[in-house]
C-alpha cells in the first residue's frame, strides 16, 4: 500500500456516517418515549428484538462482508451464548457482568475451534463445513436433557446489572441493548479502520497475494472469526434475556440462513448492512404476518425480488438514489 | 441374533444411502457444472412427494401416482430453472443462497396453502407390503427391498448415461471446466436445463420411495437437503462417483450410529444417560464424518479437477 495523506480516507476505511446515523440513533433513543405516548409498548419489545438481531447480523457481516468468509453456521454462536447465560443462571450466576462476558468468551472459544478446522477449506466447502459444525452444536444442545433438551428451558428472569439499571423493565433492557449495539458498531469501525481491518479486507480481495506478501492469513481470518463469534455470543445472551427462554431452535440452520439473509439484504460489506438488514427483515416479517398466515410466501417473493433487482442489498439502492458512483 | 441385527441395519443403511444418492446426484451436477448452490433442491423432493401422494390417493394406484408425480416434478423443476434459477448462475454464492432460500420459503408456503399443514399419507403398493424371508429366520420388508432395487437401477442408469453417452460426456466436461466445454461447442444452457430436469425427476423418485416410510409434510425437504449437501461435500462436488460413495457412507454411518451408539454408550455412561444422549450423538456422527473428511481432504474424496 502506498503512503498517503492521512486526511484522505483509504478505500478500506469505513465512516460512521454520523450525518445520518446520529439522527437515526436519536430516533431510536426516543422510541420508548414515543411508544409510551402512543400507549403501545409492544413496539419496544419488537425494537429490542430487531436491535439484538442487528448485533448478530453485524457480527456475521464482519466475517462475511469484510473477511469474505461465507459462514452458514453463525446461529450456532448465538445459541451458544444464549445457553451460556441460561446455564449460568440455573446455577445461580445472575449478574450480567459475569454472564454476558462469559457468553462472549464461550462464543469466541467455539469460533476458535470451529474456525481452526473450517478455515482450511475454501468456497462452498467452507459454507458447508460451518453448517456441519452448527448442526453438531444443535444436536449437542438437543441432547442436553438437564437443560431442557429439545423443548428448551425457561429462565428464572433476566440478568441483573446493578448501577440503577433494572433489566427486568423492557425499557431499561431496550436501552442496554441499544448501548451495546452502538458500542459494538463503533468498535467494529475502529477495528476495520485499523491495520487489522485493512489486512482483513485485503485478504477478502486477494488471499493468494496476501499470503505471498507474507501475511499470516490464516491467523488473521481466525481472529476475525473469533471476534464475530464473541459478538454473536453476546447477541445470544441478550436474546436469552429478552424472552427469558432458550431452545435449540435458536441454533437451527434456518436461523443461520436468516442471519445471512439479513446481511445480504442490508448490504454485504457495508458497515450498517447488518443493522439495515435486520430492521428490514424483521419489520417485513412483522407486517406481512399481520395480513396473512401465509406471510412466508410474500417474504420469499420480496427476497427473490431483492436478489434479482438489487444485487448488492438495500444500501446499494440507497447509494444509487443518492447519485454517488 | 446379532448378525441378523447387523445385516438388517446394513440393508437399512444401503436403502437410505441409495435414496440420498438420488437427491445428491442432481445436486452435485448442478453444483459442479454451474457452480450454483441450490437450497431449493429439497423443495423439488417435497413437491414430488406431494404430487405422488395426491395422485396415488386420487387414483388409488401407487404406480400411477409415481409415474405422473415424477413427470409433474420434472416439469416443475424445468420451469423453475427457466424462470428464476437461470438468472442466478453468474452471481456469487451469497446471492444464490438468498435466492434459492427465497424459493424454498415460497415452495413451503405454497404447499401449505394447497395441501394444508397436515401430513399426507402414502401407502406402499399392496403387493410389496409384506415381509420377505431373505435367509432362514431373517425377514425384511419387501418394500424396503424394492427401494434398494430401484436405487440400484437408477444409479446404474445414471452411470450409463453419464459415462457412456454423448450427453453424459458433455455433462462431465461441463462439470470439469465449464468455459472449455462451452468453447468446444456444448450448449451449456440447454444442457443445464436438462440436468436440472433429471435432478428434479430423481428428487421425485426419492420422494415417492421414501414417502411411505417418512411423513409427506411441509419441511420434509430441508432435513434431507442438509444430508444431501453433506453427501456431495464428502464425495467432492461435481463427482457422481463421489456422490454415490458419500451417500452410501452417510446412509450406513447414520443408520448404524442410530442403532449401535445408544447400547454401546450404555456401557460407558450407564443406560439412562445413554438413552438421553444416544440419539443426539448418533445425529452428530455424520457431521463429524464430514468434518474429518474435509480436514484431511479439503475438496472431498473425489475432487473434480477443473
Amino acid at each position: 500500500m502506498q503512503t498517503q495523506n492521512s486526511s484522505v480516507p483509504s478505500l478500506l476505511d469505513h465512516s460512521l456516517q454520523l450525518r445520518w446515523s446520529l439522527p437515526v440513533l436519536a430516533l431510536l433513543a426516543a422510541l420508548p418515549v414515543l411508544a409510551s405516548l402512543a400507549g403501545d409498548t409492544f413496539y419496544v419489545g419488537l425494537a429490542t428484538r430487531i436491535l439484538i438481531f442487528a448485533l448478530a447480523a453485524t457480527s456475521l457481516n464482519l466475517i462475511l462482508g469484510f473477511g469474505g468468509m461465507v459462514s452458514f453456521g453463525h446461529a450456532a454462536f448465538v445459541g451458544v451464548g444464549a445457553y451460556t447465560v441460561a446455564i449460568l443462571m440455573q446455577s445461580g450466576v445472575i449478574s450480567a457482568w459475569a454472564a454476558w462476558p462469559a457468553a462472549m468468551l464461550v462464543g469466541a472459544m467455539a469460533a476458535l475451534l470451529i474456525g481452526w478446522v473450517s478455515l482450511r477449506t475454501q468456497g462452498v466447502y467452507f459454507i458447508m463445513i460451518t453448517l456441519a459444525f452448527a448442526q453438531m452444536l444443535y444436536y449437542l444442545v438437543v441432547s442436553l436433557k438437564a437443560y431442557g433438551g429439545e423443548d428448551g428451558m425457561s429462565l428464572a428472569g433476566r440478568s441483573t446489572m446493578g448501577l440503577g439499571v433494572n433489566l427486568g423493565s423492557d425499557t431499561h433492557f431496550y436501552y442496554a441493548t441499544l448501548a451495546i449495539l452502538v458500542v459494538a458498531i463503533v468498535l467494529i469501525t475502529r477495528l476495520l479502520n485499523a491495520r487489522f481491518g485493512h489486512v482483513l479486507q485485503a485478504i477478502r480481495e486477494n488471499e493468494v497475494r496476501m499470503t505471498a506478501i507474507g501475511f499470516p492469513v490464516f491467523r488473521y481470518k481466525l481472529v476475525a472469526f473469533m471476534v464475530a463469534g464473541a459478538l454473536a455470543g453476546l447477541a445470544g445472551a441478550l436474546l436469552a434475556n429478552q424472552g427469558s427462554y432458550v431452545s435449540p431452535a435458536l441454533m437451527q440452520w434456518g436461523q443461520s440462513g436468516m442471519l445471512m439473509i439479513m446481511v445480504i439484504l442490508g448490504g454485504v460489506g457495508h458497515l450498517y448492512g447488518g443493522v439495515l438488514g435486520a430492521i428490514a427483515f424483521l419489520l417485513m416479517e412483522e407486517v406481512l404476518s399481520h395480513y396473512t398466515i401465509h406471510w412466508q410466501l410474500g417474504l420469499g417473493a420480496v427476497l427473490l425480488g431483492v436478489v434479482l433487482l438489487a444485487p448488492n442489498g438495500l444500501t446499494s439502492m440507497l447509494r444509487r438514489k443518492g447519485g454517488g458512483a | 441374533m446379532n448378525t441378523i441385527l447387523i445385516l438388517e441395519q446394513m440393508l437399512n443403511g444401503l436403502q437410505f444411502g441409495l435414496m440420498l444418492f438420488l437427491l445428491a446426484a442432481g445436486l452435485t451436477l448442478v453444483f459442479g457444472i454451474m457452480d450454483m448452490i441450490n437450497l431449493a433442491h429439497g423443495s423439488l423432493y417435497m413437491v414430488g412427494a406431494y404430487l405422488i401422494a395426491t395422485i396415488a390417493q386420487a387414483t388409488g394406484s401407487f404406480w400411477l401416482g409415481l409415474g405422473f408425480g415424477i413427470v409433474g416434478a420434472t416439469v416443475f423443476g424445468v420451469l423453475l430453472e427457466m424462470t428464476v434459477l437461470r438468472r442466478l448462475y453468474q452471481r456469487d454464492h451469497v446471492s444464490q443462497v438468498l435466492g434459492t432460500f427465497a424459493i424454498l420459503l415460497m415452495c413451503n408456503e405454497g404447499v401449505r396453502m394447497i395441501w394444508g399443514s397436515q401430513p399426507l399419507s402414502l401407502n406402499p403398493p399392496a403387493a410389496l407390503s409384506g415381509p420377505v424371508e431373505l435367509v432362514t429366520g431373517f425377514y425384511y420388508p419387501a418394500y424396503r427391498l424394492f427401494i434398494i432395487g430401484v436405487g440400484l437401477l437408477v444409479a446404474g442408469l445414471l452411470y450409463v448415461l453419464i459415462a457412456h453417452t454423448r450427453v453424459g460426456m458433455q455433462v462431465r466436461a461441463g462439470a470439469a471446466n465449464r468455459e472449455m466445454a462451452m468453447a468446444m461447442g456444448t450448449n451449456v444452457q440447454r444442457l443445464f436445463t436438462a440436468v436440472f430436469g433429471v435432478g428434479a425427476a430423481l428428487c421425485a423418485v426419492a420422494g415417492g420411495m421414501l414417502g411411505p416410510l417418512l411423513a409427506v409434510q411441509v419441511g420434509m425437504g430441508e432435513s434431507i437437503l442438509i444430508l444431501a449437501f453433506v453427501v456431495i461435500v464428502i464425495g467432492g462436488i461435481g463427482s457422481i462417483r463421489g456422490a454415490l460413495l458419500g451417500a452410501l457412507l452417510v446412509g450406513i454411518v447414520d443408520t448404524a450410529g442410530r442403532t449401535l451408539i445408544p447400547p454401546s454408550l450404555g456401557y460407558l455412561v450407564g443406560p439412562e444417560a445413554a438413552s438421553n444422549a444416544g440419539p443426539a450423538v448418533a445425529s452428530i456422527l455424520i457431521y463429524v464424518l464430514m468434518a474429518a473428511v474435509l480436514f484431511f481432504k479439503p475438496r472431498g474424496l473425489f475432487p473434480n479437477h477443473g
